[in-house]
This record gives structure tokens, sequence and C-alpha cells, in this order.
């Protein structure tokens, strides 16, 4: 039994339980659908086995809202706890649990999978090309990404989860004060997913570098693709110091290096300095493609171009260089000296600047605008002004002598908070909104659309609003919980009112996702909001091939281009399309990653060895395999594209 | 498949050209690895605990013979390409061969090495130095294994296929690959090693 | 006088609304009783009120083109007009946060030094030196030239210089007392220092601010500043009645777990000393400049990308 005891989980509760069989009955009940349905063929011919940059990015699509739920459920249980003083909701295990399962979730499988998902879907498109430079290394990045996420789930019901916070500082996070095997789930998990996110970074950088259409020139590329190609390039940079980062713990706590403990030379803060020289470029991965995604927004439905094409490109640069000086101000009260914090004070600060810029370009794309109230511009007009709050929250944070006080407490949780939610999250359901219709043929309902943006707002500045001020009050961030006399109770009960608005407001999506593909339309146009760039030219559905004929472009707004001015787009005659073959070794090589990065977390060695042996293996294989791709004829382009004008 | 005629083989279609610019992203990425690994032995390279510092464990011997071996091997691959590109398919699969003699080779005095240094008292486990010192090395030198399998492979697919642009792409990144392991190494010379000594 | 004026106006009505919103008690970060607090309080203020501006302004911005430029106020043929940039309005729109950061930065790096100093107006004194060591979930409080020790609770004295040596048996925590001024890690490897000073006799809350596992909420303590003679009878108060610290007695309280409030005679720096890792040495209380430097090999700076 001793092999067993290692598997359980080493705090159980009701709720723990409850989810083990709730896991359980679902994956059962799929399975058993599935194979009710007779669509396994169908699962691994159209899914499993897919190269194709759209159906990759829609998989990446449903695994983000699925993370988004798990995610949500972790918050609104925190704010439950901490709802009135002294609550025995949770116990501190369960609390830090959560609050460490809440941020990697959030930030590394729900933010950077709806990231992921624009750009596969929207970025070949957006370029006029027929798929990313390397389709099988795409599908195996998102295979990589979702065995990642899926391995580091299961932590809660087997073994128990990582409990060190999000950023899981040694010696906290070390064997001495983290017993569990959940810290090593952390290591792995992530490490599997990373892998995934690097090869993608390299993937996009080659498709966007290579692969844009005739006449495109970088200064004629859309502003999301400017946006992901700069995402991207962050991500070449910052992932390698991760995977770094994340060997050497995973060294100190499974093969005893000295790395990070607490003698023989070891390190704590080099952690720290490590995690956020990744971390902080890491949080403009994310919201860089998310200003890409407003720009697109913003100037569609002002009908005007983007205002200030240059100096939006000129801001993206300069901040993706900031984004690498400035990981000091994580830890301003290390006690480096007033010299160093100064020298990290001033460069954050600076970010601040063309920060400033893209805000004003976007109001100024707005002026003599003729502006269109749909969902995503709506959700686009709340990003702005409270985007602008969480700014300039950031700004007081970078002044490091009042950091000394803001710092680990409610103040720093508001701040963050307030720049992902109307930054980054606003930007995915402002463009989920948005691509919807190309991806599936029909819009989502405005209506509920837009009372479902109204609602998540109210509830954003509720529920984090008081953070602000329970924090300048003393209320230290990852308290499980707080006295009477703290008097922090008035405040974290209004704040957990708004969390729980803001999951109303995350049930309507889906519920509008219901309504929308029973009740919606489905006879609508391929350029439904009447938009600017080159993705709405294609047809709705998008064909495999994305165009019959690779467009020419002029101007950065290709399509307003042809619409207003009547350039001609696809020229010339069809030809026969190469188009890559599907393939199953991404998707069984990443089971195998699954398996090893289990093995490894339990330290089981010889499971450990014949799945790195069987990864090696896939890719001896395909190194020997010869696969050409194949064509598509002239005839089959013809029969589709009648069907799809037909249609 | 569309040959441009112009370019050298292994640049010869455009999923080739893409294949090298792909690659040297990927080079990017493994630039930021190794920097991680330097500046983290920077930062503990003083923090040596109860366990050896560098100039006590440290010998000329074995460390010259790496890097002669490894330099030689960047040499030789760099004579495989050139005979690839000139066509001679036999003399490229030889160069490629010693190319890798010389890696095992290495690998071999590398493994030495460790083992000499585990036998003095400076495993990984002893200190921070020698954690960083010999993940430093490790990584480097399962680069090279991992290059060597890499390298055979494409030298059986050479001998099975000929120099067609899909083998001849990847011997040209395959290449890449081993010059970069090469640079990476005279950063560990000089900056581990002959700095560790002086 | 007219502009302090304003500001100060400024000032008390963000006061206010703090104040309504935790209902009447003034939020203890703005509410300072030392002078380190009050520098970070007034640069709290100073920027919530500049960045009110930046606030307004964008609002006002937002909600006028909103308003203005919405295509139910215009015509159905009207065109907008394809306008890509101006040079002179790009300027404004560098040029007034550069001013305003670079105002803030001044403002920050004063800052920087004023808190790792000695506290302002107590220069001249001598400080009082508290080591202050963390251990799940316990805080121990040295004080080697009075030779006691207490644990969970620590007593100063007003109107004189502070300086905490900070310190820990276990993960990375955080010394906090939000009334007299912010917060610095206390790690395993080094001492850090923190200058501080109260003004006043007084209650503060004092915690470990930086998470540390299962018992960290109610890693707390409790801070009584009282006037010099009072802490000179407390100390003497001290040293006849309590129990003298030993190696055994300490190596029990370092066990993880929850303490209340205890004392003793003598100081555990004796048999279980500080890290030697630490950035200055005894007697350079004085060169505050370059005491928290790291040394070299210890550099942060030094591992950039």
């Amino acid at each position: 039994m001793d092999f067993f005891d290692r598997f359980a989980v080493p705090h159980p509760s009701v709720a723990i339980y409850a989810s083990m069989a709730a896991i359980g009955l679902t994956v059962i009940a799929v399975i058993a659908g599935i194979t009710y349905f007779k669509k396994w063929g169908y699962l691994w011919r159209e899914w499993l086995t897919t190269v194709d940059h759209k159906r990759i990015g829609i998989m990446y699509l449903l695994s983000a809202l699925l993370m988004l739920f798990r995610g949500g459920v972790d918050a609104i249980m925190m704010r439950a706890q901490l709802a009135v003083p002294e609550n025995t909701l949770l116990d501190a295990q369960h609390y830090n649990e959560i609050f460490t399962t809440h941020g990697i979730v959030m930030i590394l499988f729900m933010a950077m999978p709806f990231i992921m998902f624009f750009m596969n879907f929207v970025v070949p498109l957006q370029i006029g090309a027929r798929d990313v430079a390397f389709p099988r290394l795409n599908a195996l990045s998102f295979w990589l990404f979702f065995m990642g996420a899926m391995l580091f789930n299961i932590s809660f019901v087997v073994g128990g989860s990582p409990d060190a916070g999000w950023t899981s500082y040694f010696p906290l996070a070390g064997n001495e004060f983290s017993t569990s095997v959940g810290t090593n789930y952390y290591m792995i998990a992530i490490q599997i997913a990373g892998i995934g996110t690097l090869m993608t970074g390299i993937n996009f950088i080659t498709t966007i570098l290579k692969m844009r259409a005739p006449g495109m020139t970088l200064m004629k590329m859309p502003m999301f693709t400017w946006s992901a190609l700069i995402a991207n390039v962050i991500i070449v940079f910052a992932f390698p110091v991760l995977a770094v980062l994340l060997a050497m713990g995973t060294l100190d706590r499974q093969f005893g290096t000295q790395f990070f403990t607490m003698d023989n030379g070891g390190m704590d803060m080099l952690w720290a300095n490590l995690f956020w020289v990744w971390g902080h470029p890491e949080v403009y991965i994310l919201i860089l493609p998310a200003f890409g995604i407003y720009s697109e927004i913003i100037s569609t439905f002002a009908r005007r171009n983007l205002y200030g094409y240059k100096s939006m490109v000129g801001s993206m640069v300069i901040i993706s260089l900031l984004s690498f000086l400035v990981w000091a101000h994580h830890f301003f009260t290390m006690g480096q000296g007033a010299l160093t914090n100064s020298i990290f004070s001033i460069t954050t600060m600076a970010i601040a600047v063309p920060t400033g810029v893209k805000i004003f370009n976007w109001l100024l794309t707005l002026r003599k605008g003729k502006i269109v109230f749909t969902t995503p511009m709506l959700y686009s007009m709340l990003f702005i002004p409270l985007f602008t709050l969480g700014g300039v929250t950031g700004v007081m944070l970078a002044m490091s002598a009042a950091d000394y006080q803001y710092h680990n407490t409610m103040f720093l949780v508001a701040h963050f908070h307030n720049v992902i939610i109307p930054g980054v999250v606003y930007a995915m359901l402002a463009g989920l909104h948005y691509y919807w219709p190309k991806m599936f043929g029909f819009m989502l309902n405005e209506k509920i659309g837009k009372w479902t943006a109204w609602l998540l707002s109210i509830g954003f500045v509720l529920a984090f609003m008081p953070m602000y001020a329970s924090g300048l009050d003393g209320q230290a961030r990852r308290m499980y919980t707080y006295s009477e006399a703290a008097g922090f109770g008035l405040l974290n009960m209004i704040s957990f009112v708004g969390a729980a608005i803001m999951a109303i407001g995350f049930v309507l999506i889906v519920y509008n996702i219901y309504y929308s593909t029973r009740y919606e339309s489905r006879d609508i146009s391929n350029d439904p909001w009447d938009a600017r760039t080159l993705e709405w030219s294609t047809h709705t559905p998008v064909p495999e091939y994305n165009f019959a004929i690779l467009p020419e472009v002029r101007s950065n707004e290709a399509l307003w281009d042809a619409k207003k001015n009547g350039h001609v787009l696809f020229k010339g005659e069809y030809e026969k399309i190469h188009m890559p073959n599907n393939s199953g070794i991404p998707f069984i090589m990443s089971c195998i990653f699954f398996v090893w990065g289990f093995s490894f977390i339990f330290s089981l060695w010889i499971p450990v060895i014949v799945t790195t042996l069987g990864i090696f293996g896939c890719m001896a294989l395909r190194s020997f395999e010869q696969d050409h791709g194949r064509y598509i004829s002239v005839k089959e382009i013809e029969e589709t594209e009648t069907n799809l004008r037909g249609a | 498949m569309k040959i441009d005629n112009s370019l050298p083989l292994e640049y010869g279609t455009e999923e080739n050209s893409l294949k090298i610019l792909g690659f040297w992203i990927f080079l990017g990425a493994e630039i930021m690895l190794f920097a991680t690994l330097f500046a983290t032995y920077f930062t503990l390279v003083n923090r040596t605990g109860s366990g050896p510092t560098g100039a006590e464990i440290f010998q000329i011997t074995p460390v010259l013979f790496e890097t002669i071996l490894l330099l030689t091997s960047s040499f030789t691959v760099g004579l495989g390409i050139h005979a690839m590109r000139i066509g001679r398919q036999k003399a490229m699969i030889a160069f490629f061969s010693l190319t890798l003699l010389l890696g095992l080779a290495f690998l071999g005095v590398e493994i030495f090495e460790f083992y000499t240094y585990v036998h003095e008292g400076a495993g990984i486990q002893t200190s921070a130095f020698t954690s960083i010192l010999l993940t430093t090395l490790g990584t480097h030198g399962a680069h090279v294994t991992l290059g060597f399998f890499w390298g055979l492979f494409i030298i059986l697919q050479v001998k099975k296929r000929g120099l067609t642009p899909q083998t001849t792409n990847k011997a040209f990144i395959f290449s890449l690959y081993w010059h970069f392991l090469d640079v990476v190494w005279i950063f560990i010379f000089s900056f581990i090693y002959l700095k560790g000594m002086m | 006088m007219q502009k302090k004026k304003t500001k100060w106006v400024l000032y008390s009505v963000v006061i206010t609304i703090f104040t309504f919103l935790t209902g009447c008690e003034p939020l203890l970060v703005l509410d300072p009783k030392g002078p380190q607090a009050e520098r970070q309080a007034s640069d709290i203020l100073m920027s919530i009120g500049l960045m009110s501006f930046i606030v307004i302004v964008v609002f006002s911005l937002l909600i006028y083109m909103l308003v203005k430029y919405r295509a139910s106020k215009q015509s159905a043929d009207y065109e907008p007009p394809h306008i890509e940039g101006n040079i002179w309005v790009e300027v404004i729109m560098v040029g007034i946060p550069v001013i305003i950061v670079a105002f803030l930065s001044y403002v920050s790096v004063q800052s920087n030094y004023i808190v790792e100093a000695k506290p302002k107006g107590y220069e001249d004194t001598k400080p009082l030196v508290v080591y202050a060591s963390s251990s799940d979930w316990k805080w121990h409080f040295s004080y080697p030239e009075e030779g006691i020790e207490t644990v969970n609770y620590l007593y100063i004295p007003t109107d004189r210089a502070l300086e905490f040596r900070l310190y820990t048996y276990g993960p990375i925590t955080s010394f906090w007392i939000p009334q007299l001024g912010g917060q610095k890690y206390a790690m395993s490897d080094m001492v850090t220092t923190l200058h501080l000073a109260a003004d006043d006799p007084g209650e503060f809350m004092g915690r470990n601010a930086n998470f540390s596992g299962k018992g960290f909420a109610e890693n707390t303590f409790n801070v009584t500043a009282m006037s010099q003679e009072d802490f000179d009878d407390w100390v003497k108060e001290v040293k006849e009645t309590a129990k003298p610290i030993t190696e055994k007695k300490f190596e029990e309280l370092l066990e993880p777990g929850h303490l209340g409030q205890q004392t003793y005679t003598g100081t555990h720096l004796e048999f279980s000393p500080p890290p030697t890792g630490h950035n200055h040495s005894e007697e350079s209380s004085e060169s505050h400049e370059t005491e928290n430097q790291p040394d070299s090999h210890t550099g942060h700076e030094g591992m950039s990308h």
C-alpha cells in the first residue's frame, strides 16, 4: 500500500472528494458520449491529428474557457472565505492551495491559451497565408500546452496541489517547507506547457516574417499581427529563462541540489530574480496582443483607420525592450539599496510613457469617427477607463519608497487585477465576440453580450476597488483570514459581492454561446462587422486553405482599401494548393509527455526512463519520416469556392 | 515542389528557407537559455558553502582535450557542409562521421571529468557552486549528446536518400547547431575554467 | 501658498473618501506615526493627486469622443476621414507623460535615499538596534545592547532612531509596521536593515507581510512605543523578572507553530548568530549609503539577462 499512499491527497476535504467524483463522472460521460455517437474516428481525424491553424486555435479557445472556469471557481472560493472575518469555510492549507492554483491557472492556462487562440486563428488569415510556417510543430505546441494544463489540474485530486503561491518563492517552495508533491506539479507541468509556448514563439515569428501576402511590408501589417510578432519575440527571449528556472527548482526539490536552499551557498532570492526576469515580460506577452485586438476593434467600429500607426508599433517595441529591464520592481523591499531601487523605479515608470501613447492613439482614433456600439466595442470602451486606473496605480507602485507600503498588500492585488482584467480579459471577450462569426458562421447575441460587459464591469469595480483601500489599511495579500478588529470586513464583503456579480457575468457568456448557437441567424456575410483587414476577405466558414488565391496588398487596411478604393485583392487563376498532412505524432508524443511528467512528479524513475525513450523515439520517427504534404486540385478548389459562395 | 536552383540546395525550397530561419530563432532561445545559466553561475560562483572552489577542482588537461576535440569537430562539420555544397556525398558523410566521433570523444572526456569531480567531493548536491557548475556543463553535454544522435540520423538519411533538398537542409541546420555548441563551449572554457583557475 | 493649499484640499478629499470607505477609521498607511511612514504617506497622496489628474483627462477625452462621434449623431452618409497622425500631437502625447514621469522619478529617487537612511529629525540620536528574526510563524526581537529578547511583541522608545536588522530561520518574510514605515524582507542568508522611528507613544500593528505558509495570517506582533524613561523602566523590569534564554529553549521556540508573547533575558545572538552573509558590519551603522549594497558575489544587479 505504501506505493499508493503517495497519490493520496495529503489534506483531503469534502470539496476535494466531491471534485474527484465530479471529474471522474465527467470523464466517463465524455467517453461514453463519444462512443455512443460514434465520434472517435471523427475526433481523431478532424481534431486530435489536425495541423490546421484554425482548428488548433479553436482547441486553444476551448481549453482557455475550461480553465477560466477552473480559475474562476478558485477566485470565488477565495472571496467567499474572506467575505467575513474569521470565516471557516476554508482552512489555511486549502486557501493557500487555491490562491496558488488560481494564479497559475489564470495566467498560464487561461490567458496564455486565449492569446494563443487569437494568434493561431487570426495571424495567418490577417497576413494572407495558408497556414503557419511549421503546422505540425504548431500542433505539438498545442498538445504540450494541453497536457501541461491537464497535468497541473490533476494535482488537485492526486497527490496535492502546489501551495507556495504562483510565484513559488524558495525556500518556502523547497522540500523543507513544502512537503507534498504539489510544487513538483508546478515545476513539471509548467515546464511542459512552457516548451510548447516557446515553440509557438519560434513558429509565429517565422510565419510573420516569411509568409506575408505579396505587397504586405512590415509596416503594412495589421496591428494585431504586429503585436503578435512582438509578443512572440518576447516569448523566445523570456521562456528559456523559465525553463532553466523550473529545471533548477526541480533539481533542488528532487535531486538535492543547492540552488535556492538555506545552506551551502544556496540563494533564495535567486529564484525571485529569475522568476521575474521571465515573469515581467510574461505579462507583456499577454497585454501586447490584447492591445492589438483593441486596435483592430476600435478602428473597425470607429469606422476610421487607426490613429498613429507608427507610434503604435514603436511604443510596443519600446515596451518589449523595457519589459526586460524592470524585474526588480517586484521586490523593491529586498534591501538592495536606494541606488538599485531608484534605477528600477525609473525604468518601471518609463513604461507608462509608451503605454500612454497607445491610450491617446485609441482616443484619437475615435475622433472624427462614426462610432458604432457593438459588444466588442463596448468592451473596448470599458477597457480604456478601467485600464487607465490600473495603469496609474502601476505608476504609484513604481515609486519604490512608497512601494514599501504597497508591497505584498491587497493594493498590489487590486493593481494587477485592474490591469489584467480590463486589459487582457476584456480584450479576449471582445475578440471572442468579434471573431466568433468568422469561426462558426453566426454572431453571438448582442443584447446578452452587452449585458455581460456591463455586469462584468460593475462586478469588477465592486470587487477590486475596495482592495486598494484595504491594502492601505494593512491587509496583506494571501491571508486566509483576519480578525474582526482589523476592520477589513466591510471592504471584503463588497469585494465578495463584486466577485459574485462577475461570476454571473461569466456564466452569461456560456449562456450566450448556448443561446446564439440555437437561435442566431446563420445568414451572415463574410464581413459582418464591415471590418478592414484581410481575415474578413475570405469566406465564412474559412476553407481549409484560407485563400483560394493569395491576396495582393498595398495598405495596412487591405480589405478597406479593396472596399473603398476598389483595389483588387485576388488576382489570377486558381492553382493547386500545397497543404500539410495531418499527423498523430504531436498528440501521441504529448500523451507520452504527460505520463513522463506524472512519473517525474512522483519520482517513479523507471516509467520516466521508458517515456523519455518514447519521446526521443517520436522525434526519431519524425526525422526519418518522409512527408511532403498533399495537393488540393484546382477542381476541388473550384467546387469549394462555388459552394461557399452559394451559401 | 518548386526548387530554386540559384540558391544552395539546403535553401532551395520555400519550406527549407522557413526551417533555416526558424532554427536561427531557436538558437536565439538557446542563447537565452545558456545566458541564464551563465548569469546564475556568476551569481553563485563564490557561494561554495562547505564544498570546494573552482580553483580547487579544475584541471587544465581534460579541459584542454575537450576544447581541442570540440573545436576540431566544428571545423570538420564545416568541411562536411562544404563537401555537401559541391555535391560530394561520400566526403560529406566522412566528415560528418568524423565530427560525431570527435563529439563522442568529447563526451567521454567530460564524463571522466564529472567522475573526478564527484570523486573529489564536488557532486551536484555539494554546494550552490557545484550545483550550477555541473548543471551548466551538464546542459551543454546533454546538447552534444542529442546532437550526436541527430547527426547520426542525418548521416543515415543522406546515405539512403542522397543529397536532396530535405537531407541537405537537415544537414545544414545540424551544422548550425553544432557550431553553436562550440561557441557555447568557448564561453564555458573562458569564463568558467580559465577564470576559475586564475 | 495658494498652491500648497489646493494640494492639501485635494489630499483631504482623498483621505475623506478612503475614510468613508473603511467606516471612519483612517487607513493605517495614511495615518503615519513616524517620519518614514510620513514620507511614504505624502508620496502616496501626492501620486494619487497627480494620477487623479491623468485619470480625469483620459475620462473626459473618452466621454467627449463617445458623445460627439457616435454614429447616431451623424448623418448616414458621413465618411470618417483617413488621418495618419500628426507629429505635434505625438510630441505632446509623449512630452507630457515624460514630464510627469520625470517629476515622479525625482521624488521617488529622493524618497529612496530618505527611507534608507536614519529617520529625519532623529539623525543625532543614537539608534536603538533591534535584531528582528522570524521563524515559522513568530517574530523574535533581540535587543543586544539591553541584553533582552522578546517574542511576538516589540517595545520601542519614541523620539529616537530605530535600526532593525532583519533575517529569518525559515522562508522569506517581510517585517512591516505600517504606521511607522514600509516593510523589508527578512532572508535566511543575509541581514537587511530597516530604519524606523516613532514620534509619539502608542500601540501599532506589526506583521509579516510576505506569504510564508500555513500560519502566515496570524504571523503578527504588537508594537508599543513609549518614552525613553518608560522604555528604560521596562528593560530594568524584564532584567529583574524574566528567565534567561537558553540554546535549548530557543530551539523549542523555533519549532513551527504559534506562540503568545514571551520575554527573556539575554539574546539568542550569542549562540545562534545572524547569517554571516550580511551586508554591513556592526560598526558601520553610520555609513547608510552603502550598507545595503550586496557584496559583489551576491549582487542581484549582476544577473541581468
